[in-house]
């Protein structure tokens, strides 16, 4: 996928004036926030199960390769291979033989994110083997071209009308030439298309919400059962997964379970949890004749140790756009990279590099709600605070900014300098704004005055009316502890 | 007794210095009637936020050692602002992770921080105060506040003591008014979007007042619904509880030359 986060700011103005994105996003504002909202309320332990699910992920960080090779190893008793992939190029490689070891042409394919940040659908494409979506978010976006726009809703940008429009025009070769608009008959007719594609393919590629270390087992949840379709008919079955989706246990991934679909969804459960457990055996009556997972590093395990070891504890949810103002606003195009919303504006960055994914962790009001909502306690402000730290360190942040911080910081050093400065300012300002209360434009303050009015000051700063009214009272002499400090 | 008062030192805030000497007056009369005795240290300019937000972890440490200088001595310190109270009770020690003896001067000062309402509220033992508002208002929990502090009931208590007032609740109460400091200027189109949201549903619950308990999230609400043509007041929650809400609300026209006497 083309990076263009570097233009957040002309994608958001785009995105802003987006009429059916509005409406998308409306909709997915309410209906996940409200249904997260009821579906936490409805578990008085959620609190505690969060404090349990963070503890496990902290648990696998700090012993990630010997819960990787654990799983390694349960994966080759089970007649299944893991392959290691440090790079996308790597991953992208390693399947691309795969199939082609069984003569692949077609593969199905469930919903991945691993698969979009290695870019895997193009280049199998442009190696000869065409890869279905079978997921419908991802179907309908394949059909459009595009890229997701959120990590489980890949297609929350789209409306109903657009996607009846775009199965119109490309399912009129399967003789679909009626305009499907109820939601129900779309969902049949995708259905019925990718039927006979599940049949035909000779490879199913899913990703993996966790890999098991204890018993060599990989899981996806999903609410279509196209991911059991997706790997149990095919010859093969490739799963890609990143190294840190791994759990210990099947009770820890049980734990984790609980938080993820409320906080997704807000459902209990997601209607589909598969456990896929090496190749099909003797006594199986169906599953795939072998089992491939291709675990992807791609710089995750430099972030062990670091300020972004945390960011390895995400499960995927989604909790974090869903609630996020600036993704309401905005929508999951505008990051300009795989992973949107707040977790996006805290990894992308590792990824794309800190120059041109900058924008995406200064683009927020450090409101807080996504880490108030992470289910895995992910502290998403402080990360952003993170990336902002080294911009500016590394004078990746524009000059302009910099220097105006600088000046700013000089006078908020110097008060009385600072209360001179202030004085003037505010008096000119006060004057100017008083009759009207506010103002419309303001020089060097379009940022703010192009979409509200900045009301005007009082016109008098609080220091100097204190100071003629009340005069000087000092602090108390007695109980401070650290005086000799600034003596 | 011969107790003596509880000493305050005011933390006024950047931009109620600047912008709305009002609230400051507001919490220095709410202080009292709370029996403090407030005093308002000169050296005092910004909690620093500007420069943290902005990655300018030098200058915001600089800022932050002078504000410890000067706030020494009093029993507590007190700012209308739950983002800047924050700043200090919880970024402070953080900046300082790595000076053991400015890390322990700024968990002490942390210590005794409050948000004005909380303070009165959980320190002080508020549970009513002495003015009354008459009007229908409405309330906006800013994010630092509500999230870093845990602000949530302590205004609804003391407004609900005032007998005239009544309170429409807010839908999305939680959700950010997109003020977020350097972010409303820098991201200013993005900022404004989600002001304009938040407006709509401030107009939404029919009050005629819209309160808070942070001027960077009422500067931009009032900016918002200024824009939109809304003719709500908007007001600092401490402006009202004071009994100071006779003057010229956030964004109204003035030709009051001495703010916080009403």
């Amino acid at each position: 996928m083309q990076v263009t986060s570097q233009a957040f700011k002309a994608n958001a103005h785009k995105a802003l004036g987006d009429d059916n994105l509005k409406t998308a996003l409306f909709k997915l504002q309410h209906h996940f926030t409200n249904n997260r909202t009821r579906a936490v309320e409805a578990l008085p332990e959620f609190e505690r199960l969060r404090d349990r699910a963070r503890d496990i992920k902290n648990e696998v960080l700090g012993a990630l390769d010997f819960y990787l090779e654990r799983f390694e190893q349960k994966v080759a008793e089970q007649g299944g291979t893991v392959h290691w992939c440090r790079t996308p190029r790597q991953a992208r490689e390693t399947i691309l033989s795969l199939c082609r070891s069984v003569e692949a042409k077609t593969c199905t394919k469930g919903k991945s994110m691993i698969a979009e940040e290695i870019a895997l659908n193009p280049f199998l494409e442009e190696n000869g083997v065409q890869p279905i979506e079978t997921d419908l978010g991802e179907y309908i976006i394949q059909l459009a071209d595009e890229p997701p726009s959120h990590i489980i809703g890949p297609a929350v940008h789209k409306t109903l009308p657009q996607v009846a429009d775009l199965f119109l025009e490309h399912h009129k070769r399967y003789g679909k030439t009626e305009r499907q608009t109820e939601p129900e008959a779309l969902v049949g007719e995708a259905r019925e298309i990718l039927r006979q594609k599940y049949l035909d393919a000779d490879v199913g590629i899913t990703g993996a919400n966790f890999l098991v270390a204890e018993t060599g087992s990989t899981i996806i949840v999903t609410n279509e059962g196209n991911g059991d379709l997706t790997q149990m008919l095919p010859k093969m079955h490739i799963v890609v997964a990143s190294i840190e989706k791994i759990v210990p246990t099947l009770e820890d991934l049980s734990t984790i379970l609980r938080v993820l679909a409320r906080s997704a969804t807000g459902q209990e459960f997601s209607v589909y949890t598969t456990l896929s457990t090496g190749a099909r055996q003797s006594a199986d009556l169906d599953g795939p004749g072998a089992f491939h997972v291709v675990l992807l590093d791609n710089g995750r395990s430099e972030m062990i140790g670091t300020e972004l070891q945390e960011l390895l504890r995400c499960i995927r949810c989604g909790a974090c756009m869903n609630s996020c103002p600036v993704y309401h606003a905005v929508g999951g195009h505008a990051y300009g990279w795989v992973y949107p919303g707040p977790i996006g504006a805290a990894l992308d960055p590792k990824f794309i590099g800190l120059e041109a994914g900058q924008h995406l962790p200064n683009a927020s009001p450090l409101c807080g709600k996504c880490e108030s909502v992470c289910p895995m306690r992910i502290p998403l402000p402080k990360i952003f605070r993170y990336w902002r730290d080294k911009a500016f360190e590394e004078k990746i942040t524009p000059l302009p900014q910099r220097a105006g911080i600088g000046v700013w910081a000089w006078f908020a050093r110097r008060p009385e300098l600072y209360r001179l400065a202030s004085r003037l300012g505010i008096g000119v300002l006060g004057r100017l704004g008083r009759k009207a209360g506010k103002f419309r434009s303001l020089p060097l303050a379009s940022g703010w005055t192009e979409g509200r009015d900045l009301p005007a000051p009082e016109g008098r700063t609080f220091h100097d009316l204190w100071q003629e009214r009340r005069g000087r009272r000092g602090p108390p002499k007695s109980g401070d502890p650290f005086r000799k400090l600034f003596s | 007794m011969t107790e003596r008062p509880v000493s305050v030192g005011l933390f006024v805030t950047c931009l109620v210095d600047l912008f709305r000497p009002t609230v400051g007056f507001a919490a220095v009369r709410l202080l009292e009637e709370a029996g403090c005795k407030v005093a308002v240290p000169r050296a005092q300019t910004c909690c620093g936020q500007p420069a943290y937000n902005s990655g300018d972890r030098a200058d915001a440490t600089a800022i932050a050692r002078d504000v410890i200088a000067a706030f020494r001595g009093f029993d507590y310190v007190v700012a209308p602002s739950g983002s800047c109270a924050g700043m200090v009770k919880l970024h402070y020690p953080a900046l300082f992770a790595a000076e053991p003896t400015m890390k322990a001067a700024a968990d002490e000062l942390a210590g005794r921080t409050y948000e004005l309402v909380a303070f009165l509220t959980e320190v002080m033992g508020m549970t009513r105060v002495v003015s009354d508002f008459n009007g229908a208002v409405t309330y906006h929990d800013s994010c630092s506040g509500l999230r870093e502090l845990g602000i949530k009931e302590q205004p609804r208590k003391l407004l609900a003591s005032m007998p005239s007032l009544t309170l429409k609740e807010l839908p999305g109460a939680e959700t950010c008014c997109g003020f977020g400091g350097t972010f409303a200027v820098k991201y200013g189109e993005v900022s404004s979007e989600i002001a304009r949201r938040k407006a709509k549903d401030i107009v939404a619950t029919g009050a005629d007042t819209v309160l808070a308990g942070d001027l960077g999230c009422l500067l931009n609400m009032a900016g918002s619904l200024s824009r939109e043509g809304a003719a709500l007041k908007v007001r600092h929650v401490a402006e009202v509880l004071a009994g100071m809400a006779r003057g010229p609300a956030i964004g109204e026209p003035s030709d009051d030359a001495e703010p916080g006497r009403r």
